[in-house]
């Protein structure tokens, strides 16, 4: 089963969704996303898929005619980065609140101004409270293999939410990597046909949807939405398991690296993995008892795995890539510290860094190890809200 | 008959559908908006051509039309607008104050 | 086909009574008149931008729609609905649907969701060819928010953000031609229509061009007059004596483009002074009062000129 190919991380989630065979795919062009639908039009226009490739105006119209696309009874995606999912905010609310299950492709991007076509989180952080289940992955591997478990956890009949599957524009999206493919036919069935239970192109049922919802029952939808929420972090889980049975790749809430006896340790996002794992390495080499923890699932955020991750630590230090504005630290950091509120006694630092593409080395995620071992070691914190490789 | 059949102040988060669907087409029915009217149509059956001018152009489908033939006015959503009697050509159809 | 209202009326019913809808309001009757243009064994799927329409008629848990229904905001009615039909094209080439079900989609927008704050997603949407009929039912203002000016308000209009005022009397533009920016999409069926009188064969012509819309092939566009008891300030009974005298005037003028040929559907034998469209409601009440003469002159010549256009262009003399 599977085959090995060298594929830019765009090209490889653009694979997964001609694997998937979608209904619908309805985009707009956006540095670094573009690659995305660009490959998907070739794929449709060659007779690859059967999808209807839809390509809208905007990215507000792309996720306006996903919804009309989803509700309509189609499984549905698209693909977009910063100003396109700022642009596709309020849909992104009212996909989320109409519990349909579409696949978008996030792929980060410093969100303007000023205007920046570089890495960074600020896009999809925005987006972290709009309902949307939130998917990170590190590789090339991880956005193909997302992409994929997405759908799947996306139409679970408990969860039926959009999906968001976020990886770092140009160095996960334009790298070309090794990565494991799977058989078209093992992709397919893998995610299943479709099946609402209730849709406009019903022949046998017809619905309403998006009704204006007075004060007696929307507070009650948004209840079931937040549910919906909750029970997908075990349908992650189950569609996970099921995953690493067809792969062997086996993927969590977040990913521990070396942190089964850590002392001090670093939590993020996405690409920078890499080299904060380089790091640990070369620490550990020298006996310094460091780890690392990568979130994969933000959204909905593993609120007591992570304490129980975190539980006993003599520092942390989250790394944000994606500013505040709160006047404390970043959204990483505002989740972990209240996760850890009345529950372990860690301390815990910020840094924000990275933003615009700055580019983060190995000797910024030293520094950031160095102080967390300062406070391992007097048990002071100098300062909590910090910033890395900014000029000074 | 009433379309929708739950019990409206107690409905649970639980059982409510999911996202505000509704799956019972045409459930507004349910709606009463004839309490709204200040003025009523009154329909003379005798002096009624059965032109079906009146049909089309009432905004809340409240001329009772069956097989072809006006039958009557549905109360239950004529909200009184008189559109109907200043349209009828044979004035067959007459607004009165609401009692 | 010949429009019979016996026959027509012996469809279903595909709005039902119990929506909001103020008292007399033009909307409904257009959305029956439009949806009775569809032949009783096709199945719909309707989409409306907020608005006035929106809200009165699907409020949880009570649907006025008959057919499939999807409301999702306010500027996108032409991209949702684009989407639910290239769902409906997917799913038949998929077999997901039986291969004799017809399914036709129609939007709803008022002017506000359709010449302002939905354009671009409406124009989206026409310019790819969707097989869907986009209807603007046109007050000629933002009705649902209380009677604020749009693009397609008249010049001189009295409303809650143009407001007849001592120094700036009403709203100071031309309202926008919707409807030819639509025809300049290149699109198969564009018409121009009203719920009308039956001296103006009442609703012949809009029914006639809601069946033409929604059973030619590809993006098809109808741009609708539909008064507002409340914003044009006039009784409710007068619904259809608001469009007749429309017509009569000029001010809203009757016709439809195919292929792009424009044929207008009514010439009246005596076009009407603008005079009369104008008292019949309050909202032009200050252009009557002394020393605002030039502005009924304004209003005259810009109808005037926007009429001799359309006779010059009409290619069925």
């Amino acid at each position: 089963m599977g085959k090995r190919d060298r594929l830019s991380g765009n090209e490889a989630v653009a694979v997964a969704m001609r694997q998937i065979n979608p209904d619908v795919v309805a985009a707009f062009p956006i540095t670094p996303s573009t690659e995305v639908p660009q490959y998907f039009a070739a794929f449709a226009n060659d007779g690859l898929v059967d999808t209807e490739f839809v390509p809208v105006e905007s990215e507000h119209s792309a996720m306006s005619a996903c919804i009309g696309a989803e509700a309509a009874g189609a499984r549905t995606m698209t693909a977009t980065s910063a100003n396109g999912l700022a642009y596709m905010w309020e849909m992104l609310y009212i996909a989320a609140s109409s519990r349909l299950p579409i696949v978008l492709a996030a792929v980060n991007r410093a969100l303007s101004g000023p205007i920046n076509i570089h890495n960074d989180h600020s896009d999809t952080m925005g987006a972290r409270d709009s309902g949307w289940v939130q998917l990170y992955g590190e590789t090339n591997q991880e956005a193909y293999d997302n992409f994929i478990m997405a759908v799947k956890i996306a139409e679970h009949p408990d969860v039926c939410l959009p999906v968001m599957d976020c990886y770092d524009g140009f160095i996960t999206s334009h790298s070309v990597e090794v990565i494991e493919l799977l058989d078209d036919q093992d992709v397919k069935n893998f995610v299943g046909e479709y099946k609402p239970k209730a849709y406009l192109n019903n022949p046998n049922g017809k619905v309403s949807m998006g009704p204006l919802d007075m004060p007696a029952y929307y507070f009650e939808h948004k209840r079931q939405q937040a549910e919906a929420m909750k029970n997908a972090k075990r349908v992650i889980l189950e569609v996970s398991e099921e995953f690493y049975k067809l792969t062997g790749r086996k993927y969590g809430l977040f990913e521990e690296y070396k942190m089964e006896d850590a002392e001090v340790a670093i939590v993020l996002l996405n690409s920078t993995a890499g080299t904060a794992k380089a790091v640990v390495d070369e620490l550990r080499s020298k006996g310094v008892k460091a780890g690392l923890i990568k979130i994969r699932v933000f959204r909905p955020f593993p609120v007591d795995e992570i304490v129980a991750a975190l539980k006993g630590l003599k520092a942390v230090a989250v790394m944000d890539k994606a500013d505040g504005f709160n006047g404390a630290g970043g959204p990483l950091f505002t989740d972990i510290t209240s996760a850890l509120y009345g529950k372990a006694d860690v301390k815990v630092i910020n840094y924000i860094y990275g933003l615009g593409g700055r580019d983060v080395r190995t000797d910024d995620i030293e520094v950031v190890y160095d102080e967390l071992l300062k406070i391992a070691e007097t048990g002071s914190v100098k300062s909590v809200y910090n910033y890395l490789g900014i000029k000074e | 008959m009433k379309k929708i059949n739950w019990d409206l102040n107690n409905i649970s988060w639980k059982d409510i559908t999911p996202g505000g669907i509704v799956e019972v087409p045409g459930s507004a029915s349910d709606t009463i908006t004839g309490e709204w009217r200040s003025d009523k149509p009154i329909w003379d059956k005798d002096k009624c051509k059965q032109c079906l001018i009146c049909f089309p152009v009432c905004p809340d489908s409240s001329i009772n039309v069956s097989e072809g033939k006006m039958v009557g006015i549905d109360y239950d959503h004529c909200k009184g607008c008189g559109i109907c009697a200043n349209q009828c050509p044979f004035g067959a159809i007459e607004m009165v104050r609401e009692g | 086909m010949a429009f019979k209202l016996k026959e027509e009326a012996l469809k279903p019913e595909r709005l039902t009574g119990g929506h909001r809808m103020c008292a007399g309001c033009g909307a409904p009757v257009v959305v029956r008149a439009v949806l009775r243009a569809l032949k009783a064994e096709d199945q719909a799927v309707i989409c409306s931008a907020t608005g006035c329409l929106e809200v009165s008629t699907f409020m949880y848990p009570y649907t006025a729609w008959n057919d499939s229904f999807i409301h999702s905001a306010f500027e996108n009615a032409g991209a949702t609905i684009s989407g639910a039909e290239a769902a409906y094209k997917a799913m038949k080439k998929k077999g997901k649907l039986p291969a004799d079900q017809t399914i036709k989609f129609i939007a709803f927008g008022g002017d506000g969701g359709t010449y302002d704050i939905g354009l671009q997603s409406l124009s989206g949407a026409m310019e790819r060819g969707h097989d869907m009929v986009y209807v603007c039912y046109d007050n000629g203002a933002y009705m649902n928010t209380g009677i604020q000016r749009s693009s397609a308000t008249p010049r001189f209009a009295d409303t809650t953000t143009s407001p007849a005022g001592s120094s700036v009397p009403g709203k100071q533009q031309q309202r926008k031609d919707l409807t030819a920016i639509m025809a300049a999409h290149h699109l198969p069926y564009v018409a121009q229509t009203a719920p009308l009188g039956s001296k103006h064969g009442g609703f012949k012509d809009l029914h006639e061009k809601a069946e033409k819309a929604i059973y030619t092939e590809g993006a098809c566009f109808l741009n609708v007059l539909a008064p507002c008891p409340r914003g044009w300030r006039y009784d409710t009974p007068k619904l259809l004596e608001m469009t007749d005298i429309a017509v009569d005037t000029c001010v809203w003028p009757l016709y439809e483009i195919v292929d792009g040929k424009l044929t207008l559907s009514y010439i009246p034998k005596e076009k009407k002074p603008v005079e009369e469209y104008l008292k019949a409601q309050g909202r032009f009440r200050h252009v009557f009062k002394k020393g605002n003469e030039w502005m009924i002159e304004e209003i005259q010549k810009e109808v005037d000129r926007t009429w001799e256009d359309l006779l010059n262009r009409n290619e069925t003399k």
